[in-house]
């Protein structure tokens, strides 16, 4: 019976630690569909996949290729059952042609038949309408190219379930359209296609079928054919649901920051955020809402003085007290940021990694942004001592002592020192980046706490956030971010997350014409 | 399905207790001496005890002899202290010998051309000084290089050590005395000029001193300045610094000056200090060892005054054996190799703990 | 004329030398593993080879030059993969340090081999030469009908086998890592060892086995040092050890390329003598000129590393251990 289907998943549950990545998830795969994965960040669309192309391993649950239970414990299984995953990072090696690419780990000869594999790769790129030149090295191509390569080195590993991870995220609209129309020759020739995406334009447009998910949680799957852009987003979203975060409305509120035509480039020179104009005021939560990689990091960087912009960039920083003139902020960088007295918090969304050094215990890490103070060569650490204390018992930190590193913390307990830090500082603004990823709800709501304090205190607060029903909640604007640009600024009294959602996926034009 | 999961699955411990590390590391250094005991009795059939009995002999067997092993082991403590901030800072310094030996010559340099003109005690600041600065010469370029086009250290200083060792031979074939010995012989014997002197008759005791005076400043230094601080935070993730405000570039540079500069000193401390003399005998590997010395101690000068003592020990004892039994004082290199390798390995049984598949599905069961 | 002859095999002599350490260090590191213990594994490699021939020459009734050969052949090579085995299992299994244990090897290395080395040399009668003479002569055989050719047959004729052994080994390391399918695997393991893991590579066999057979090569570096350059006797002058890390430079001057290691290796070697044929230095004059090869290879480094040029950067994971990802 189940013959039709090239994939079934049948209740598969993934936990990570304390984090349930996937709950009795179900997914069906028709052979010759295309199908979408859709679903917001955090969903567990990725953890799914990697769970069926050999990644990771399901704590529970089945799975079927081809109607017979299968058990996939490496990549190395994945290919042999004809699965084949693109990802997001792709698996290259950089200084190897396309071909070495492709011939990487494959069984054969002693020699590695360049000849060979280029009549297949010219083969198979006639066939879908690619183009690889296979003696190219990998350093010397573009994204789509790569891209292009991954893809070809699946199917040339006899692949015909293929998995793309957000496959458009690095690609131009013209080429997104190419790898449409080559998604379309793979699925007439019968390959079976899942396409991971949050886009909603781009499941109407390619897929055959939907299956979405929303945190962890299966919710359904439909015909693309009977579904539209509204009833996706509210499947994708979900209904709202209250939080009860308390939301006070600002009390005069001031200008504290003019960001104005700014435009980020990356180190390989992709544009990361267009010319992004937007005001910040002191005694609000400005909530920015977008799919990730959207410019949220680039924007949050950059005012903190870590991302360099194109020239004509400016970044306004305005006093206290509309007295004295306002301060260019760009080009100055973290250090010169403080020297001038202004006190700009910022909790990164890699919090080990960038907020805090993990190898150090609490006070040191309580160090960081004011060990510079005073003449002394010496660090002061009776005050650092007596903050990591502080924080420790008023944000209840759960913690052997104030001795212990960091790293040896859980997430919560980890975001609570960071949090915590950044608002001793009594900073004028405060920025977050996913600041309640991965916390149970308690801490979240903790968090929640602290940032609305901080707003009664006349602090700038911008929240970068992925749960649409919190920013809602919590935020007085929200700026919603796609693609680098700046979608719209909405007010979060009045707001939906159907619109917030719309203009997330860059459908807002159309949805409030 | 949980049959497919590895046999065997290592995953890092979250901080071990500190007693208990060193257990596993005490248990490393029983198996690795148990290990060299066998290797000493396959290739003398010489009863271990009494071999290593002697070494203990050799060591600290006459106040003299414990003097030397004293001398030795301060000289390898102020290599591996130097190295201690680079280390802090993951900027792998494998630089030292080269180091050093540009402090010794700097330091023979000032005892014979200014030997006879000045006195001792502007001879000892000259030769500090330029010891100092020579050292620190030869640990800023390859920091230049590392700060600027992320030229691989590891590589870099390397290579530096062996035009340290030309130069010094170069400078050898110069000094030379007498003509033809190839040896620059005791620098000022008669006047004993630019020595430091001894302290309380015992010759080597202002070394000790010297030396440990700067293993307690550099621990300090590590531990409570902001320069301490910021090496720390560097090493531990360039990300966090610059999100800091921290000036990668600039502690890179700072940091690699000081730790030249202390192995450059250490030069000082051997040719005015100890040999007075110089070749590239000077540095004669020490440079290397004091690696090893600086990473297992974890960078914590404390620690590295036991491991300097467990070495310098382990080399005077097999001389001493060397002499005693007939052996070849080439024992203490592989005594040493073998102490060394075990003490890396155990590292591995701190940092992990290994559970076998049937093992974890027990824990599974009992937490169900 | 002579003279530049005479500087030219002396100096493909010594190359000869450091071109085999080279060509083993770069297997290793084209795995990933920075391996500093060449020198120590060198010196396993003359020691093993020394002695085995030194013991078949003093139990066997009439040696025979080729067997001895053999056997020390295949003695040096297994002693200096067993180095390289302890430095993989440290490194690989015990994940490490991989410079602190490189170090050590080097270390022990040389403690082990100057230790047997001393000890043979009193074996033989104290404070005197030993020397494997039979077996030697093995090692420096070459027809003398070739080598009186001329100039022509002085250079290319003149030397024992492992002399055209290492350019032979040369081209086919360059071979296989360029062409062959197991070349091209372990550099996707030295490149990017995560990549090669999801391509289905076992990167923990690759780098053991390239740890192994690199360190093999790297070792009869020593042995044709033992056995050619100083003639079947041991000396504990430290000699290998500098000729060691100047394996260890080759590899950098080479930039990780086999076949760029043959005439860099001579070009070390021209470096290393020129002083010999340059009138009127001084002999202070002449360890400057030693310094040479050092300099030329930090400039390599630098400017590979100034021009980010991808083709002479050392393998991307070098130095770095790896293990999967543990969620």
């Amino acid at each position: 019976m189940a013959e039709e289907f090239a994939v079934r998943m049948v209740n598969i549950t993934k936990t990570f630690g304390h984090v349930t990545a996937n709950d009795k998830v179900y997914l069906e795969l028709h052979r010759g569909e295309i199908l979408s994965l859709l679903g917001e960040n955090g969903s567990g669309k990725t953890t799914l996949m990697n769970m069926l192309s050999g990644i990771y391993f399901p704590d529970s649950g089945q799975i079927y290729i081809n109607g017979r239970e299968v058990t996939i414990s490496s990549p190395h299984d994945a290919y042999r059952l004809g699965i084949g995953m693109v990802h997001q990072h792709f698996k290259l090696v950089d200084v190897l042609t396309a071909a070495e690419n492709i011939a990487l780990g494959l069984p054969g000869g002693l020699v590695v038949d360049r000849k060979a594999i280029g009549a297949r790769v010219r083969e198979i790129c006639d066939r879908y309408g690619f183009s690889v030149d296979p003696d190219k090295k990998v350093y010397d191509m573009s994204v789509s190219e790569k891209q292009t390569l991954e893809i070809v080195k699946t199917l040339y590993r006899g692949a015909d379930i293929l998995i793309l991870d957000e496959p458009t995220a690095v690609l131009t609209p013209q080429e997104t359209e190419t790898l449409f129309a080559v998604m379309r020759n793979m699925r007439a020739d019968g390959k079976s296609i899942i396409i991971i995406t949050h886009k909603l334009n781009e499941v109407l447009e390619i897929s055959d079928r939907v299956t979405v998910l929303r945190k962890g949680e299966y919710i359904g799957d439909m015909d693309t054919a009977k579904a539209d852009a509204r009833a996706l987003t509210d499947m994708m979203v979900g209904r709202t649901v209250t939080l009860n975060i308390q939301r006070d409305l600002p009390v005069d509120p001031q200008r504290r920051l003019e960001i104005r035509n700014l435009t980020v480039k990356d180190a390989d020179g992709v544009v990361r955020l267009d010319d992004i104009n937007l005001d910040v005021y002191a005694g609000e939560i400005l909530g920015v809402a977008g799919v990730s990689g959207c410019g949220q990091k680039e924007l949050l960087e950059a005012i903190a003085g870590l991302q360099p912009a194109v020239s004509g960039s400016s970044i306004k920083y305005r006093p206290t007290g509309r007295s004295g003139p306002a301060e260019e902020l760009l080009g100055l960088g973290p250090r010169a940021v403080s020297d001038r007295g202004i006190r700009l918090a910022f909790v990164p969304e890699d919090r080990l990694g960038m907020g805090l050094v993990a190898s150090m215990n609490i006070a040191g890490n309580m160090m960081l942004k004011e060990y510079r103070a005073g003449k002394s060569p010496l660090v002061e650490r009776r005050h650092p001592y007596d903050m990591a204390r502080n924080i420790v018992r008023e944000l209840e930190v759960v913690t052997p002592s104030i001795e212990t590193p960091v790293r040896q913390l859980s997430g919560g307990n980890v975001q609570k020192v960071l949090v915590g830090r950044e608002i001793a500082m009594h900073p004028t603004v405060l920025m977050s980046a996913y600041a309640v990823r991965g916390l149970d709800i308690n801490t979240s709501y903790t968090i929640y706490r602290l940032l609305n304090e901080q707003k009664k205190a006349g602090v700038a607060v911008i929240y970068v956030g992925e749960d649409l029903d919190v920013l809602l909640q919590l935020c007085d604007r929200i700026a919603v971010l796609c693609g680098g640009r700046l979608s719209d600024i909405v007010d979060g009294r009045t707001a939906t997350k159907e619109q917030v959602g719309y203009l997330m996926t860059n459908m807002g034009k159309e949805a409030s014409a | 399905m949980t049959d497919h999961e590895p046999l065997i699955h290592i995953a890092r411990r979250d901080g071990l207790v500190w007693w208990r590390a060193w257990c596993i590391r005490l248990i490393g250094a029983a198996l690795a001496l148990l290990a060299s005991a066998l290797f000493i009795y396959s290739i003398t059939k010489l009863n271990p005890v009494k071999v290593y009995a002697a070494m203990w002999e050799g060591a600290f067997g006459s106040a003299r002899r414990a003097w030397i092993t004293a001398r030795d082991a301060s000289i390898l403590l102020c290599i591996g202290v130097g190295l201690a901030p680079a280390f802090m800072m993951r900027f792998w310094n494998v630089g030292a010998e080269g180091q050093v030996l540009m402090g010794g010559c700097a330091t023979a340099a000032v005892l014979i051309y200014l030997g006879r003109t000045l006195p001792t005690a502007q001879l000892l600041t000259l030769s500090v000084i330029v010891s100092l600065v020579a050292g620190a010469v030869w640990g800023l370029i390859p920091a230049l290089f590392k700060a600027r086009w992320n030229t691989n250290e590891t590589l870099f200083t390397l290579m530096m050590n062996y035009i340290a060792i030309q130069i010094t031979c170069f400078l050898v074939a110069i000094w030379e005395n007498p003509k033809g010995s190839n040896s620059v012989g005791i620098i000022n014997q008669q006047t004993q000029a630019g020595w430091l002197p001894a302290l309380f008759g015992k010759q080597y005791l202002l070394n000790v001193i010297i030396v440990l005076t700067i293993a307690v400043v550099m621990y300090l230094y590590l531990k409570y300045t902001k320069h301490g601080y910021e090496i720390s935070v560097v090493g531990e993730s360039e990300n966090t610094a610059r999100y800091a405000g921290i000036s990668v570039r600039r502690v890179i540079i700072r940091t690699m000056v000081l730790s030249g500069a202390v192995c450059g000193l250490s030069g000082f401390i051997a040719v005015a200090g100890s040999s007075h003399t110089i070749s590239t005998a000077t540095a004669g590997g020490r440079g290397f060892t004091a690696i090893i010395v600086a990473w297992m101690a974890k960078f914590n000068t404390f620690v590295m005054i036991l491991i300097a003592l467990l070495l310098v020990f382990l080399e005077k004892g097999a001389i001493q054996i060397a002499s005693q039994f007939n052996l070849n004082d080439y024992a203490s290199d592989v005594v040493t190799g073998i102490i060394l390798f075990f003490l890396l390995g155990s590292e591995f049984f701190i940092q992990y703990t290994v559970r076998f598949r049937s093992h974890a599905h027990k824990t599974q069961e009992v937490e169900a | 004329m002579t003279q530049l002859i005479s500087l030219l095999t002396s100096a493909i002599v010594f190359g000869t030398v450091i071109l085999y350490g080279a060509l083993g260090e770069i297997i290793t590191e084209k795995s990933g593993n920075l391996n500093l213990g060449v020198p120590g594994i060198m010196y396993l490699g003359g020691i093993a080879g020394i002695a085995t021939a030194f013991f078949y020459e003093m139990y066997a009734a009439e040696p025979i030059g080729a067997v001895g050969l053999i056997l020390s052949f295949l003695a040096a090579f297994l002693a200096s993969a067993l180095g390289g085995l302890v430095y993989a299992f440290l490194t690989i299994t015990l994940r490490a340090n991989q410079n602190v244990t490189g170090l050590t090897l080097t270390i022990f290395g040389a403690g082990l081999a100057n230790l047997f080395g001393g000890s043979l040399n009193a074996l033989a009668g104290g404070v005197g030469q030993i020397s494997v003479a039979v077996t030697s002569r093995a090692y420096r055989a070459y027809s003398h009908t070739l080598a009186g050719l001329g100039w022509v047959g002085q250079l290319l004729f003149s030397f024992g086998f492992m002399a055209y052994l290492a350019i032979v080994v040369a081209l086919l390391a360059s071979w296989f890592l360029n062409r062959s399918r197991v070349g091209l695997n372990l550099r996707a393991v030295g490149e990017d060892p995560a990549t090669a893991d999801a391509a289905g590579i076992n990167v923990t066999l690759y780098k053991y086995l390239a740890t192994c057979v690199g360190a093999g090569i790297s070792g009869m570096g020593g042995l044709y040092y033992a056995m050619d350059y100083i003639k079947g006797t041991w000396s504990t002058d430290g000699t290998i050890e500098a000729l060691g890390w100047l394996a260890v430079a080759l590899v950098i001057f080479a930039t990780w390329k086999p076949a760029r290691a043959i005439w860099s290796a001579y070009l070390f070697g021209v470096l290393y003598w020129a002083y010999n044929y340059i009138a009127g230095l001084s002999r202070a004059t002449i360890e400057l000129f030693k310094m040479l090869p050092y300099v030329v290879t930090i400039l390599v480094l630098v400017a590979v590393s100034m021009r980010h040029s991808r083709e002479a950067q050392p393998p991307r994971s070098l130095g770095l251990s790896y293990f999967r990802e543990e969620r």
